[in-house]
């Protein structure tokens, strides 16, 4: 019997900008079961990582949890006070940056901004959290680590700053880490090696790993579960296998479909299914669905109104937002004629 | 079979980089950048330059275009000694060898209208009257996908996709024969990549371009190139055509480059 970790309910955030208010998280329901590795996927704007943002409350000052539930182990983290919130960030929950460059402290050294966590956190001396920043990077496989933690940022290749973020993410165990493009600044070979400490990680210490990446190629060895996010909502979500092999929405079916495929011995070369246009922007969505103005198979309710997440057909597991679904079309609140 | 005309041909290419001290902890001396690389890109084909970062690719890629002087070695394109040209008939070559650069956020001058940037190169080379760079432009934008309503737009006001089209009418400006794209869809989500790559393949077939397409993804690789050019820290350790080299690559490091496709 799995144990969930983590259920959101029907969270929306907005975000007050320039341009009126948006809501980069839009009614998003979803779980996450203890050690499992749910992949969050979508393109650059699709809200992916206010979603993560969200979970930690670690919003901008213009951003607004409007409506919803993050129930971590039960309790709502949108109800928690300063102290029991601090005591979660960073100790039961940890998020891994996207920006290797920026989020580690270019005038402290690596060692002493992994001993933070160990000492606020854990309540370590010094000494102690000294030795353990020793075995974190050992941990992440940086080899030296005795005279890498005294080392600075700048001293430390891409590769190896990541290391030392995931070092970070993992100081004080935590249950739930979640890794927000932990590899996109990062050459193929270094990707290869650091998806691989992940998942190794994973397996050794149990934890549960929300990935986020706009690439859907990384999800089928690094992911138990897919969520597709597009405009703010989600749009398809289940096991990896069910949508790799028969993603519902067309969104999902365009990133696949997008990903440069291997071709064997094929002579010449060959152009990409691409996936045309661009993610709306927030604050000029289209009505009904907002990936209608890109979709293929655009047809009459979809400019109506938003569809809305729905089990696929015999399947328990696997939700889509499609009217081209059945179950999708049947729920809607209007009665639609075709 | 017929011998295919070769655009650029590089001997013996080396590119130290002196180290200074206390940057780097033990070693003293100079990085051997890019050593002792000979190559040919044949005109119409889109040789493929891949590696890690580090392994001299990048700077291999703009000593081709002689936007860097190699410490040592011997550049032809289109049989012109380039290396030895002097300032003037230099810039004439230059018109006809571009580069596209990875990062579409800070390659263009943010201070600059998409039109502006586009026609730029027009103004330095004082090309035709103003109206009809105007024009040159419009077309440019056209060329590569933008609408027109883009063109009095800055770049932060776009897409990462649609500064990277801006990058490439850009290139195109002068009619170039060769373009090196380094990097090009590097920092764009696998979504745009897909349509930047179709829009670099069609432009090839268009207007007969030869493309050096500096990479690290080789899923990217294996749509585009020809043939594939595979750097390890400064030398060329395997150039094949594309199909040999994904079926069978002979290089240790090839193999690693392979095994990390996910």
């Amino acid at each position: 019997m799995t144990e969930t970790l983590l259920e959101i309910q029907g969270l929306t955030t907005s975000l007050e900008t320039d341009t009126g208010l948006i809501r980069p998280v839009h009614d998003v329901s979803l779980s996450l079961d203890a050690g499992e590795t749910l992949a969050l996927v979508g393109e650059s704007g699709s809200g992916k990582s206010m979603l993560a943002f969200s979970l930690m409350r670690l919003l901008p000052s213009a951003g607004r949890i409007e409506s919803g539930r993050i129930l971590w182990k039960g309790r709502d983290i949108l109800t928690l006070g300063r102290e029991e919130l601090r005591r979660i960030r960073g100790k039961e929950i940890a998020l891994i940056f996207q920006e290797t460059g920026s989020a580690l402290n270019p005038v402290r050294t690596i060692g002493s901004q992994l001993a933070e966590p160990l000492r606020t956190h854990l309540g370590m001396t010094r000494k102690d959290a000294r030795d353990r920043a020793v075995e974190l990077l050992r941990e992440v496989k940086i080899g030296d680590a005795e005279s890498r933690v005294r080392d600075y940022a700048h001293q430390m290749s891409g590769g190896m700053k990541q290391r030392v973020l995931i070092a970070m993410a993992i100081a004080c165990n935590p249950e739930l880490v979640i890794a927000d493009e932990p590899t996109t600044a990062l050459d193929a070979t270094l990707q290869a090696h650091i998806l691989e400490l992940l998942r190794e990680l994973k397996e050794e210490r149990s934890l549960s790993l929300l990935l986020i990446t706009h690439d859907l190629g990384l999800v089928k060895e690094n992911a138990d579960r897919v969520a597709v996010m597009y405009a703010g909502r989600l749009v398809e979500e289940g096991p990896v296998e069910r949508i790799l092999a028969h993603a519902s929405h067309p969104y999902t079916v365009g990133l696949w479909q997008s990903l440069p495929k291997a071709r064997g011995g094929e002579p010449g070369k060959a152009k990409l299914k691409a996936l045309e246009g661009t993610v709306p922007h927030l604050a000029t969505l289209p009505p009904g669905c907002a990936f209608g103005p890109r979709c293929p198979i655009f047809f009459e309710p979809c400019d109506q109104e938003v569809p809305t997440l729905q089990l696929v057909e015999n399947e328990k597991r696997h939700r889509t937002a499609c009217y081209k679904n059945d179950a999708v079309r049947n729920a809607m609140k209007t009665s639609v004629t075709r | 079979m017929t011998a295919t005309p070769v655009l650029v041909s590089a001997r013996e290419i080396v590119k130290l980089f002196p180290i200074q001290h206390g940057l780097l902890m033990r070693h003293s001396g100079d990085v051997r950048a890019v050593d002792r690389v000979s190559l040919e890109i044949y005109k119409g084909e889109t040789l493929a330059l891949v590696g890690e970062s580090g392994s001299g690719k990048s700077t291999l890629g703009r000593i081709l275009l002689r936007l860097m002087e190699p410490t040592s070695g011997s550049l032809e394109f289109d049989g012109v000694d380039l290396l030895t040209l002097e300032r003037e008939p230099l810039r004439k070559m230059r018109r006809r060898m571009q580069i596209i650069f990875q990062d579409p956020y800070s390659s263009l001058n943010p201070t600059m209208t998409v039109r502006t940037i586009v026609r730029e190169p027009l103004t330095i080379h004082r090309l035709g009257t103003k109206a009809e760079r105007n024009e040159r432009t419009m077309e440019l934008l056209a060329l590569v996908g933008l609408k027109s309503e883009l063109a009095g737009r800055y770049p932060h006001e776009l897409s990462g996709g649609e500064r990277q089209r801006v990058g490439i009418a850009r290139a195109l400006a002068l009619e170039p024969d060769f373009l090196v794209a380094d990097e090009p869809v590097t920092a764009l989500d696998v979504s745009i990549q897909a349509q930047i790559l179709n829009l670099l393949l069609g432009l090839q077939e268009k207007l007969q371009l030869t493309y050096l397409f500096i990479a690290h993804d080789l899923r990217v690789v294996e749509h585009v190139a020809d043939r594939v050019a595979v750097m390890h820290q400064g030398k060329l350790v395997e150039l094949q055509s594309r199909v040999e080299l994904f079926q069978h690559p002979e290089h240790a490091h090839t193999k690693e480059l392979l095994a990390s496709i996910p």
